[in-house]
């Protein structure tokens, strides 16, 4: 800034660019600073998880507790547990010592890291001291958390629903898309403005009926109508397919075709292998989406806890246990784990994809 | 017809033929129709049939435990929304929840991407990354972990809140605060509009800068008329994407209050009150008629912003 404002014909300092890269690298500094703190309190909730689902229940309500996973230190001296306590002395620092004998207005201390030094007498009201917290990681929440909601039924349920939905999405998604981009039929262009006009159509139109059929049928607790409509396509995919689809050069379709290749073999050896990045993010995306979707499963599994997914089971986990935010941030924990960890091995292509898919719109 | 035709003809050697580019064509429509058939029988399925069927149900008061008791009521469904003064109170919930949340996460994506876009930012994937994980979270995972953090007593938004000596509402429970947490707790799912945002932002010519900078624009002026304008297309369809989410808002509102609409209806959004119509009391036909004033809703406010995007959107290249 003040290098700015200096005045224009004043002969430049041999140090110019050295201070132009000084300068350059302050600014750099100060804007990846400000964006480590933002980015810090955006994830706080993350660090509550964590240390929260390490805690033990007792460290929640209790005063003077830290933040971080902790429990009260005690130190075994001559076969009794004696508290520790933090105890400041008049030279200003405060000592982690054991309480051995309290007073009303004095004390008998043990230093646990040097018990050999013998009794200390300290001056001053031992009830107005606070306990040492030591770090402390409880990993019970986690078993207890994992037997009560029946974490591996769930788990696999969520798998079992997300990966036959996306099986479906994609397979029908790749077949539409080709339809669209490499054919034309009367009508073509009216459908594909008919399909993007599915977007906006809220699901909750179509709701009621969907379950009086279901109901009808019998699909009512069952998976079937979390999987069944997805094998029909969804405008989402379809289009962004259709976009990557587009971009492959038609000579690759025409040479196959020479070579006497028919319309499902082109699909499968030339189309497909060169749009690999974009059915990687349309599968990614619907299996997010379906390893989240609450509504539906609340709907056509309620009262089936066999049969629900995490999403569902979580849900009701909360409801039932709010008072115990330790087993519940443990839950949590456990629910996020694989999206998280194929977001982060997968975040790329995944990216990539939403790019693709929302600014072409 | 013509499809015999070709059937009966010896295959064209040469499509030069009038009739053979006829077969060839037609061969293709037929072709395009069976790989986009998946959709077709789809949409005749689960949205053409299904909406006309919700139709005609919004005017029954159909109860799923009883399908045969079902009655023709004409519009004493629409009559009822009238004088309905939960769904005068829902709409009011969700209206005032999207004057709050679509600016709030508009204005928070637009800022992380400009902050992720900065050529200023050491390790800009790192931060793209960082921003955008929150949206991969489960939302009822996420929703229980925001629970645990603006929980009055033992959240860590109000320790924090505390050290700077600020009186932590009890979010939650408080008919007032609950909105601002909820809006609070939107702020994770920024993902998608950051990154449109962000190639909204890297789309925009350089040389416009420059231009700018002769001209003597300051920040903010460059701001104001160079990036508003050229990114306002990506900024109308994240605008249109945000008040579609508002009005279709559920599954964190159901967590937070356990489908009750908890504290004194406070969070009983739109969604939640047809959830409870439905699946609660089973009354169908009236959650059939909701299920059509929201899409009235949506449709009236997609077709009143496409209106009025002339006026401010931006659209490169034409006249």
């Amino acid at each position: 800034m003040t290098a700015l404002a200096r005045p224009i014909g004043r002969p430049r300092a041999a140090s110019g660019p050295l201070r132009h890269h000084m300068r350059r690298f302050g600014a750099i500094s100060a804007v990846t600073l400000v964006a480590a703190t933002i980015v810090s309190a955006f994830l706080m909730p993350l660090a509550y998880m964590v240390a929260t689902a390490f805690k033990d229940p007792s460290q929640l309500t209790a005063v003077d507790a830290p933040l971080y996973p902790a429990a009260p230190e005690v130190f075994v001296y001559q076969g009794k547990e004696l508290k520790v306590y933090d105890v400041p002395t008049p030279d200003g620092t405060i000592h982690a010592w054991a309480l051995l004998q309290p007073h009303r207005e004095d004390a008998i201390f043990i230093d646990p890291a040097n018990p050999g030094a013998g009794e200390i007498t300290w001056i001053g009201r031992p009830r107005t001291l606070a306990q040492h917290w030591a770090f402390s990681l409880k990993v019970d929440n986690f078993t207890a958390a994992w037997e009560t909601i029946d974490f591996p039924r769930l788990f696999l349920n969520t798998f079992g629903i997300a990966g036959l939905s996306t099986v479906g999405a994609v397979l029908s998604g790749i077949c539409v898309a080709y339809g669209f981009s490499r054919f034309r039929f009367p009508g073509r262009n009216g459908l594909f403005i008919l399909m993007l006009a599915t977007i906006i159509l809220p699901f909750q139109v179509t709701l009621i009926p969907s379950y009086a059929l279901y109901l009808a049928l019998g699909w009512v607790g069952t998976w079937w109508p979390l999987i069944i409509p997805h094998f029909f396509a969804n405008a989402y995919n379809v289009f962004l397919l259709r976009q990557y689809f587009l971009t492959i050069p038609r000579e690759l379709d025409e040479a196959a075709m020479i070579d006497g290749a028919g319309p499902f073999r082109i699909l499968r050896s030339v189309i497909v292998p060169q749009a690999v990045p974009a059915i990687i993010a349309v599968t990614l995306f619907h299996f997010f989406w379906a390893w989240n979707e609450y509504f539906l499963p609340l709907i056509y599994l309620q009262g089936k806890p066999d049969l629900q997914p995490l999403a569902v089971g979580l849900a009701r986990f909360n409801a039932l246990y709010s008072q115990q935010p330790t087993l519940i941030q443990a839950a949590a924990i456990m629910a996020m784990l694989l999206p998280v960890v194929l977001f982060f091995l997968a975040q790329r292509a995944f990216m990539r994809g939403v790019v693709f898919g929302g600014v072409e719109k | 017809m013509s499809t015999t035709q070709a059937a009966i003809e010896p295959l064209p050697t040469s499509p030069r033929r009038r009739g053979g580019w006829r077969a060839v064509r037609e061969r293709e429509s037929l072709t395009g129709l069976v790989f986009v058939a998946p959709f077709i029988v789809g949409f005749i399925l689960f949205s053409a049939i299904p909406m006309v069927a919700s139709l005609v149900l919004s005017l029954t008061d159909f109860d799923p435990r009883e399908p045969d008791e079902i009655h023709f009521i004409g519009l004493a469904n629409y009559q009822q929304m009238l004088t309905d003064p939960v769904l005068h109170e829902s709409l009011g919930v969700t209206l005032r929840f999207a004057l709050l949340v679509v600016p709030l996460t508009l204005a928070a994506a637009l800022g992380v991407a400009m902050l992720v876009n900065s050529k200023l930012l050491a390790g800009r994937n790192v931060f793209r990354t960082l921003f955008y994980m929150p949206m991969q979270i489960p939302l009822v995972a996420s929703t229980i972990v925001w629970i645990g953090v603006l929980h009055a007593t033992t959240g860590w938004l109000n320790y924090g809140l505390e050290a700077v000596g600020l009186p932590g509402p009890n979010w939650l429970q408080s008919t007032f605060w609950v909105g601002p947490a909820l809006g609070l707790m939107g702020l994770w799912g920024i993902g998608n509009m950051m990154l449109i945002f962000l190639a909204g932002l890297q789309s925009v010519p350089t040389e416009l800068y420059d231009a700018a900078k002769v001209d003597g624009a300051g920040s903010w002026a460059s701001f104001r008329h160079v990036t508003l304008p050229m990114i306002s297309p990506v900024l109308f369809y994240n605008l249109i994407i945000a008040l579609i989410a508002a009005f279709q808002y559920f599954t964190q509102a159901f967590v937070v209050s356990n489908g009750r609409g908890d504290p004194d209806r406070a969070t009983l959004f739109f969604n939640l009150n047809l959830y409870r119509e439905a699946f609660g009391f089973f009354h169908m036909g009236y959650a059939s008629a909701l299920a059509w004033l929201l899409f009235v809703i949506v449709l009236g406010l997609t077709v009143v912003l496409f209106k009025t995007a002339g006026s401010w959107v931006f659209a490169g290249g034409e006249r």
